[in-house]
């Protein structure tokens, strides 16, 4: 299935219902949709541990400048999935691919790509808050840039940026030099989305960040993500129905059956709440199973 | 609280108590019946023909097993048997733990006479083994012993740690290899390494000298650090290497920047441990740094003297005095050791932040 068709679809329908999400309405226009420039795609993407065939077929568009959101009963693929947009899949000793994830038109698997200089592109934010404990808040913030080796000048600049967009810096810019460890787990989390955004990359790949957290933490990284997609394309995989409906432009329902996990169907997030094409969406979404 | 007049509130005035162990009085009551015990057994070894103090532990023991057994009547199947069981087990640790006590024991009163301000600043230059207590000392061994632990750590800490970094990290095709001989060669006996370096380096130099023991150490020395360091490396949480991978790290990178860092703390624990498996060795050093009786600081420059060879030395002499001396260098080296162990343990609980 056609992930650039089922957006135009979605747009359509979606005009009926008035009040789409923020960034759909604005555009407003049918084609307007259509044209977004691709952030990142996948193409025939699948995915084995060992023999075990745990992704199938995956064709997936996310629009540049958007929140896609990734749903779908646990062991599905998703975080598999997800780990793939950034080679992170590789580390798994067994693991094996086929097919192609493109970003900016070219694939990220080709031989002649540098995993480590693409993975600066790519941020991510993982499930459990993971701060580097032997670093304090701001060497947090700086890892990324120390890690890859990058020259910049002004880093107090970035530090104050990085955590003021990561909704951190009033709660600890007393306290840049206390150790990221120190900090309650909706803030270390908080710190590590601030960590990925100090290398400034283009897509954001969150994997359930707010599994661990608080409501107070939630809301808080949510209006984060949303200032965010202003400006970079963002994957975020949620078991939380509100959350990716609060969240996402778009949404994508991965399905295993037993067999490996497959894409159902990915639309806009109000066509895929409201409208689904698929009856397992509709049963999913409104809580029946998963 | 609520102050409506006609309810009277009794306030009781809570008082902590930890219900799930003995209470104080009974304890008490148990240590006097042991001591009582004890005289019981030694009037036993005093009139039976059972002799000496294994006799009395013997006896010691089977009295109270027999107690535990008297008391466990008709408390139960479960609880006589853990009754019993703990008595069991209990003399079991006693008995672990007397050979320890005995030699600490033994160090502590045999070489303890033998300790002066001077013992641990002066050398043997001008003392001989059999003049008084009162002079010479141990200052030279200390250095000595110093240098080569010094340059032995100097040379295995980098390696022990790159290659614990190779086996957790790096994780290539060698570690199955790596893994076999560093755990060969840490069942190596002493005394072949001090013969593969006196073969080897002595042979070629012609001299006996600090190095050589330095380098005999250090085959020594390697598998402790190297697994220590690999075990300390294992702990590091796999989801610190994906994230600085994700922040586009390359592997040495992401290894020298957050690993290592994050077991700071556990590393120095490796190379302490490492000092203390190696300060006490003999057998390397009789083969390549000999020993002298003067401070010598340069370990290039021919035998050098270290801690356990002054005192090998000095028992092989076997006078009384030679043998006072012997005791009380054992007692500082022992200590060291010992500071050695609190220190890494120390450090070791520490990483937690």
């Amino acid at each position: 299935m056609s992930a650039l068709t089922q957006v135009e679809t979605e747009s359509e329908s979606s005009k009926g219902n008035g009040i789409i999400m923020n960034e759909m309405s604005a555009s407003g226009a049918t084609a307007a949709v259509a044209k977004r420039p691709l952030g990142l795609e996948t193409r025939g993407l699948h995915a084995w541990f060992g023999s075990h065939h745990v992704l199938s077929d995956i064709n997936l568009q996310f629009p540049e400048r958007s929140v896609t959101g990734l749903i779908g009963p646990s062991g599905c693929g998703k975080s598999t999935f997800l780990r793939m947009l950034n080679r992170m899949h590789e580390f798994i000793p067994s693991a094996a691919m086929a097919g192609e994830v493109l970003m900016n038109g070219s694939d990220i698997y080709a031989p002649e790509v540098d995993a480590a200089a693409m993975r600066l592109k790519v941020g991510m934010v993982f499930q459990k808050p993971n701060p580097f404990p032997a670093m304090t808040i701001r060497e947090n913030v700086l890892a990324g840039i120390k890690l890859a080796n990058l020259k910049v000048s002004n880093h107090d600049g970035i530090v104050e940026d990085c955590l003021s967009r990561a909704g951190l810096w009033k709660e600890v810019k007393d306290r840049l030099d206390a150790f990221g460890g120190s900090l309650s787990g909706g803030q270390q989390q908080r710190l590590c989305i601030a960590r990925s955004l100090a290398v400034e990359p283009t897509i954001l790949l969150m994997d359930e960040p707010c599994s661990a957290l608080d409501p107070g933490s939630t809301l808080r990284i949510e209006e984060t993500i949303h200032e965010l997609a202003e400006k970079i394309t963002v994957v975020i995989v949620t078991h939380n129905m509100q959350q990716a409906s609060r969240v996402s432009n778009y949404c994508a329902f991965f399905l295993s059956d037993g067999g490996p996990g497959v894409l159902v169907e990915a639309d806009a997030t109000r066509k895929m709440f409201t409208n689904p094409t698929d009856t397992r969406t509709a049963d999913y979404v409104q809580g029946k199973f998963g | 609280m609520s102050t409506t007049g006609e309810l009277a509130v009794d306030v009781i005035e809570a008082v902590p108590t930890q219900p799930w162990h003995k209470p104080r009085a009974a304890q008490r009551r148990d240590v006097l019946t042991y001591l009582a015990l004890a005289v019981a057994a030694y009037a036993i070894v005093m009139v039976t023909g059972v002799a000496g103090p294994d006799g009395w532990a013997l006896v010691f023991f089977v009295e109270i097993l027999l107690l535990t057994v008297l008391r466990s009547r008709g408390i139960g199947r479960a609880k006589s048997t853990n009754a019993i069981v703990s008595t069991v087990i209990g003399a079991g640790a006693v008995v672990a733990f007397a050979p320890w006590m005995s030699i600490f024991v033994s160090l502590i009163t045999k070489g303890f006479h033998g300790l002066y301000v001077g013992y641990l600043f002066n050398d043997m230059r001008v003392t001989t083994p059999d003049d008084e207590l009162n002079m010479g000392g141990v200052g030279h061994a200390l250095i000595g012993s110093m240098l080569m632990v010094l340059i032995a750590t100097a040379i295995t800490l980098p390696l022990g740690i790159l290659s614990g970094v190779y086996l957790t990290e790096v994780r290539g095709r060698l570690t199955k290899v790596v893994r076999f001989v560093i755990q060969s060669m840490s069942g190596v006996p002493s005394i072949v390494a001090g013969l593969f370096i006196y073969t080897t380096v002595i042979a070629l130099t012609g001299s006996f000298s600090g190095f050589a023991g330095a380098l005999a150490l250090s085959v020594l020395m390697l598998p402790t650090v190297a697994r220590t360091a690999e075990e300390v490396l294992k702990l590091v949480p796999e989801d610190l290497r994906a994230a600085s991978y994700a922040l586009g790290a390359r592997q040495w990178r992401s290894s020298l920047m957050v690993v290592l860092p994050t077991v700071r703390s556990g590393l120095t624990t490796a190379a302490i441990l490492g000092v203390a498996r190696v300060v006490g060795e003999t057998a390397p050093l009789l083969l390549t740094s000999l020993s002298n009786n003067a401070f010598k600081f340069n370990p290039f420059d021919g035998p050098i003297a270290s801690m356990p060879m002054y005192i090998f030395g000095l028992l092989q002499i076997g006078t009384e005095y030679s043998l006072n001396r012997a005791w009380s260098g054992s007692l500082v080296l022992m200590l060291i050791v010992l500071a050695l162990f609190v220190t890494a343990r120390r450090l070791g609980g520490k990483d937690k932040r």
